[in-house]
């Protein structure tokens, strides 16, 4: 590791010089990222303390690039992961699902759902209903049950109809539509 | 027994019982090493041992093969296998390293194949092993797989179809490809025999109505493990219709709940008396947390780990649960919510504090040296222990263990890597020390923190029950390795990462790799040539080395060493090179 010299005369240059990388990146590869020249100079007592500084400071730039540390599972990680980006942008997320009949609404946060499918399989299982299948032409055919959402615009419109991501965009909250005011919707019923 | 010569008996005849009265006799040993120690007594114990074993636990699979275990245990109905290096768990294992279960399962169809039981630990399982397994083995009962990769819920599908007698489906933690929820419909209309469920793991949703119809089909289910998406609408009925369950994983606890509902959910809780371990708790509100608290008597294992809870939300909880002998939380709780712990929990003998943040700086997020000694303080008999946070001290250190004597898990994780005793600058040798010198049953160990040849010192004078030792970031030289080879003598595994031990380091072992299960070294000071002397001397281990790509030919990134009857694995990808005595 290039960085022992300094280290040893004290003054550890290395860990202050003005660099535009990230601390810890370039020449000492034993710091972070990945791997690869593990080659640590045998610090004595009087090098301990700077070495752990440098290591401190080179760290703090490079920590997520260390593979495999700190050691917690993929799956925690992920869970963790998950759950911070649903926390993540508070705008617009959360929604309220009213269904026409039903005593009271809920609240769904769409970040959590990664598309159209797994939307209404939340709502079905939720109000307890079966939306039919939705085409482009005709809308949800064979069910008395339609979901619709309300844009930033204040129309009402088909949940579906547009990609995804301007949904999730436009989205400000969503109704269950049944019967007979479903059908003006375009619901091939 | 007295032989003498007027016996007409032959002298060996007369000591023998006959085979079916030892078989029985053998069956009531359960431990195996209760029962590998018979099985050395003589041929006759060796052999009733072989017939009348039952299950066999394999911590390495690659230690012995398929053939062998079956061709001992031809009457084998439970099988415990674990695969790949535990710091696999942590991306260091290449994807396709090994540790199929294919083989396996082809053996012990044409061997064994009343096999009822399979429980595995990191191996790769495939959707064709799954299927191979659900249509070759009919008395298949339990499928446990914990931290496995290769599979979908297809794979899942074709268990819950064809497992017509399945008492068992346990999947935890794995790499799974998850595909749909389809799987659980796959049960038949009239099986029942279901008594673990967990299913924790998975994402896409289930349909509820199936799964409400099949718990309340199966009289006999204890433990019942719900993914993050199921509702708190599902949970209030699963718990209606099952109250004799023991094990509960709840879903995400973060629906808006009107207060009828709240109180119908309490309500619900309160029916279930045999709870002792609750688990899930994605995203659980402080609110929603209150409706467990009636079912909390009689809980010894509470899992709130995947939940950032506030100390006060502990702190309301845990009068609740007086019986707690096994707690887990994020270290979002603080120090304060530890404090909590002490105060409330006399029985603790485990706690896990996990990072809610591994990755940021964020100092509000954590739990110091403060915690783990509050902990201490208030819950004599903790035993077990594993706790990340980004300081302590050895002074604090050395309290826990002066508070708590009788640790057998001891697991330190500082997460800034080489981090001294931030009160003193020092190293944390003399923390790890203490826990050595005063824990006198300590079978595993993690270190951390910037330590020096010292602490292996310490390690290899006082450690004499150590029997796992992982090890990242700490050393200063080679001596440090061989403290401990040459001082703990009952040690089994051996995880080394980023520290400067070498090829001396590595032969200091020679003598110790044959009692062990595997040592581990990545990011060490080793070299292919030391690899190769090593394999040389040793040739009932298997030396393998993982080379990482651009690195120097003559480097061994990643070593993997362990014992082996079964000689050198003819599956290893090209990135792994196995080295033997030939």
């Amino acid at each position: 590791m290039e960085g022992g010299v300094a280290y040893e005369q004290g003054l550890n240059l290395k860990a202050t010089e003005l660099t535009l990388g990230l601390p810890g990146t370039g020449e000492t590869e034993g710091q972070g990222g990945v791997r690869n020249n593990n080659k640590r100079p045998m610090p004595t007592s009087e090098t301990n303390e700077e070495e752990s500084q440098a290591l401190k400071a080179a760290d703090r730039g490079s920590r997520a690039q260390i593979v495999g540390w700190p050691p917690i599972r993929s799956y925690r990680k992920n869970s963790l992961q998950e759950k911070k980006d649903s926390e993540g942008e508070a705008s617009g997320m959360y929604v309220k699902v009213s269904m026409d009949g039903a005593p009271y609404l809920r609240k769904i946060d769409l970040k959590v759902y990664r598309g159209y499918p797994e939307l209404l399989k939340a709502l079905e299982a939720m109000f307890k209903f079966a939306a039919g299948v939705y085409s482009e032409r005709e809308g949800y055919k064979g069910s008395e049950y339609v979901p619709t959402y309300e844009d930033k615009d204040g129309d009402w419109m088909l949940v579906g109809d547009v990609p995804w991501d301007m949904f999730m965009s436009s989205c400000k909250r969503l109704r269950i539509m049944k019967g007979s005011e479903a059908r003006g919707l375009g619901c091939g019923v | 027994m007295d032989l003498t010569p007027k016996q007409s008996i032959p002298a060996a005849e007369s000591t023998r019982f006959p085979d079916e009265v030892l078989e029985r006799v053998l069956t009531l040993l359960k431990s195996p090493k209760d029962r590998n120690a018979v099985s050395l007594v003589c041929k006759d114990w060796y052999t009733a041992d072989s017939w009348s074993r039952r299950h066999v636990f394999i911590g390495n699979c690659y230690s012995v093969s398929p053939e062998i275990v079956a061709r001992r245990f031809p009457r084998i109905r439970s099988v415990t296998l674990k695969g790949k290096p535990r710091f696999s768990d942590f991306n260091l294992v290449p994807d396709n390293w090994g540790a199929d279960v294919h083989s396996w399962l082809l053996v012990f169809a044409s061997g064994s194949p009343f096999l009822e039981e399979l429980r595995l630990k990191r191996m790769r399982v495939t959707d064709g092993s799954l299927e191979f397994l659900a249509l070759n083995f009919p008395n298949f009962r339990a499928l446990s797989l914990l931290s496995c990769d290769g599979f979908s819920t297809s794979g899942l599908a074709t268990v819950a179809t064809h497992c017509k007698n399945l008492i068992e489906l346990d999947i935890q933690e794995n790499g799974i490809e998850d595909l749909s929820g389809e799987w659980l419909s796959c049960f038949p209309d009239n099986f029942s025999t279901l008594e673990v469920l967990n299913f924790s793991n998975l994402i896409t949703d289930v349909n509820t109505e199936v799964l409400e119809r099949l718990v309340s089909r199966c009289r006999s289910l204890k433990v019942l493990k719900l993914n993050r998406s199921s509702s708190l609408d599902c949970l209030h009925r699963l718990l209606t219709s099952a109250p004799q369950l023991t094990e509960l994983g709840v879903g995400s606890f973060s629906q808006e709940l009107t207060p009828q509902q709240h109180a119908e959910l309490k309500h619900a809780f309160g029916f279930c008396k045999n709870l002792t371990v609750l688990s899930g708790f994605w995203d659980a509100t402080a609110l929603n947390l209150s409706a467990v608290y009636p079912a909390c008597s009689g809980l010894s294992f509470l899992n709130l780990s995947y939940t950032a809870l506030q100390s006060q939300e502990l702190a309301s909880l845990l009068p609740h649960c007086p019986c707690l002998r096994r707690l887990w939380v994020l270290d979002s709780v603080g120090d304060r919510g530890l404090e909590a712990v002490g105060a409330n929990c006399p029985s603790l003998e485990e706690i896990r504090v996990f990072p809610t943040d591994p990755f940021d700086e964020d100092m509000l997020h954590t739990v110091t040296e403060s915690g783990i000694v509050a902990v201490s303080q208030g819950c004599p008999k903790l035993h077990y222990i594993l706790y990340f946070c980004r300081q302590m001290t050895n002074a604090a250190v050395a309290t826990v263990v002066r508070n708590c004597p009788d640790f057998t898990h001891f697991r330190l994780c500082i997460m800034n890597p080489g981090q001294p005793d931030h009160t003193t600058n020092q190293p944390m040798d003399e923390a790890f020390g203490a826990v050595v010198k005063t824990c006198k049953k300590l079978k595993r160990l993690s270190i951390s923190g910037l330590l020096t040849d010292l602490t292996f010192k310490y390690i290899g004078e006082y450690a004499k029950n150590l029997e796992a030792l992982s090890v990242a970031f700490a050393g200063s030289s080679d001596l440090g390795m061989q403290y401990v080879m040459e001082g703990c003598s009952k040690l089994k595994k051996l995880e080394i990462r980023d520290c400067p031990f070498g090829n001396a380091a590595l032969l200091s072992g020679l003598e110790r790799y044959e009692s062990m299960r595997s040592l581990w070294m990545s990011a060490c000071n080793v070299t292919v040539d030391g690899c190769k002397a090593l394999a040389r001397q040793m040739p009932r281990l298997n030396v393998e080395v993982m080379k990482e790509e651009g690195s120097d030919d003559c480097k061994a990134d990643k070593v993997y060493v362990y014992r082996t009857v079964a000689g050198p694995r003819r599956d290893a990808p090209p990135s792994v090179l196995t080295f033997s005595s030939l």
